[in-house]
């Protein structure tokens, strides 16, 4: 991504975000190769595809084919969709060996039927809850999409969609469109308790109802923590960033002296910054 | 853009009832060998509208020895997957046009990629 202090999808619609410079710089940078395949890799295991079978699948948001070649690797045959020429040009020179649809996610899927045996989608669906244009209605977008995906959808195939939830609302938004889609199933939470590796499945049924996979990190340690995370309904900005609070808030502060008291070093009592100076008086 | 998922695609604008098969106007197309994986074809098979694969094949002028209709007892005969994975996955068309079988809308292709996308009327 490339702002790491803001979503992309609140700075232009994806078509746009993801021009060409946007595209070479996704292809190539190696860390980001690395996350998205480990997601990709995550995401095809939550799929629960029978073992040793070369199946048919859907690539929603494939962009420039990062997700597309760990199917590749695994023996799998895919359709990636995605609404970027530019990064659909870089799949391409990248020879992906999935045939590749221009589309829009919130347009509907255009295939038959029953056609897939299965669909991932890597930090594509947060793109469609926002309105970019004065004709987009998000909920109807969502629901045009998910819709149009089990549809074409073999019965008991799953859909898995890794994305970066903003908030509550976002997620219910996201979830009630897929349960009225016909779906079922919920999202999966791996490493609900770290702020870094915390990752976030939308794990979709078509057909035939299952139990929902545990998500990673779920066993350690705290017993006391919910593998479900609890969102807070405001928007979480700049808190958290990287563990730490926001810069010069009230817990930066106490955080800070905190820190300052571990190492050793003198910290000025809480007092004097309430105003209560301790002066010494002359009483005659 | 391959037959398998030519066989596939459909057009998914509002209002159009009998939007598939697309039909295949090609400018270019392409033949490349891939791996066989018989599986896999076997498997495909049954999702497949036999007819409209037969029909987009020809209209490419690669039909060759595809039976114009599907024979029972497919699985075992290699014969018969090898040619099914031909037409399947060895054929792609690069530079041309899908047209809808309804409304006559044409949905260019570039690069191999047909750009299914809509106008604001058509969502």
């Amino acid at each position: 991504m490339a702002s790491s202090c803001r979503r992309p999808e609140h700075m232009a619609p994806p078509e746009i975000f993801y021009n060409e410079e946007e595209a070479k710089k996704y292809s190539q940078n190696s860390r980001m190769i690395e996350i998205q395949s480990q997601m990709s890799e995550r995401a095809v295991e939550l799929l629960n595809l029978p073992e040793d079978q070369s199946c048919f699948l859907l690539d929603v948001g494939c962009g420039s084919g990062l997700s597309g070649d760990y199917l590749s690797e695994e023996g799998h045959y895919w359709v990636g969709v995605d609404i970027s020429t530019a990064m659909l040009n870089v799949a391409l020179d990248r020879d992906v060996e999935g045939d590749l649809v221009l589309g829009d996610m919130g347009e509907g899927m255009p295939f038959r039927a029953g056609t897939f045996d299965g669909c991932i989608s890597i930090s594509a669906l947060q793109w469609l809850c926002n309105a970019d244009k004065k004709t987009h209605s998000p909920p109807k977008r969502l629901y045009t999409f998910f819709s149009t995906l089990y549809s074409s959808l073999a019965r008991g195939a799953r859909a898995v969609f890794q994305l970066y939830p903003e908030n509550s609302e976002q997620l219910e938004l996201i979830t009630s469109q897929a349960m009225k889609a016909g779906f079922s199933g919920g999202m999966v939470v791996d490493y609900p308790n770290s702020t870094k590796a915390k990752k976030f499945f939308l794990c979709l049924f078509a057909g035939v109802s299952a139990n929902l996979p545990k998500g990673l990190g779920t066993e350690s340690a705290d017993k006391g923590v919910p593998s479900q995370v609890q969102f807070t309904g405001q928007r979480s900005r700049f808190k958290n960033m990287k563990g730490k609070s926001a810069k010069k808030g009230k817990d930066w502060v106490l955080e800070k002296k905190e820190r300052r008291r571990r190492q050793g070093r003198y910290v000025k009592s809480h007092l004097s910054l309430i105003g209560i100076h301790f002066k010494p008086r002359y009483y005659i | 853009m391959k037959l398998l998922t030519h066989n596939m695609l459909t057009s998914h604008v509002k209002g159009v009832t009998k939007g598939y098969p697309l039909l295949i106007k090609a400018t270019e197309v392409k033949v490349s060998e891939e791996e066989f994986n018989p599986n896999f074809v076997s498997r495909m098979i049954p999702k497949l509208e036999w007819s409209a694969l037969v029909q987009a094949a020809d209209g490419l002028g690669h039909l060759q020895d595809l039976p114009t209709e599907l024979i029972a007892d497919y699985e075992a005969n290699e014969d018969f997957l090898r040619k099914v994975h031909r037409v399947l996955l060895e054929v792609e068309v690069l530079e041309g046009c899908l047209q809808c079988p309804e409304s006559g809308r044409e949905f260019p292709i570039t690069r191999g990629v047909p750009n299914m996308l809509l106008n604001e009327e058509e969502a």
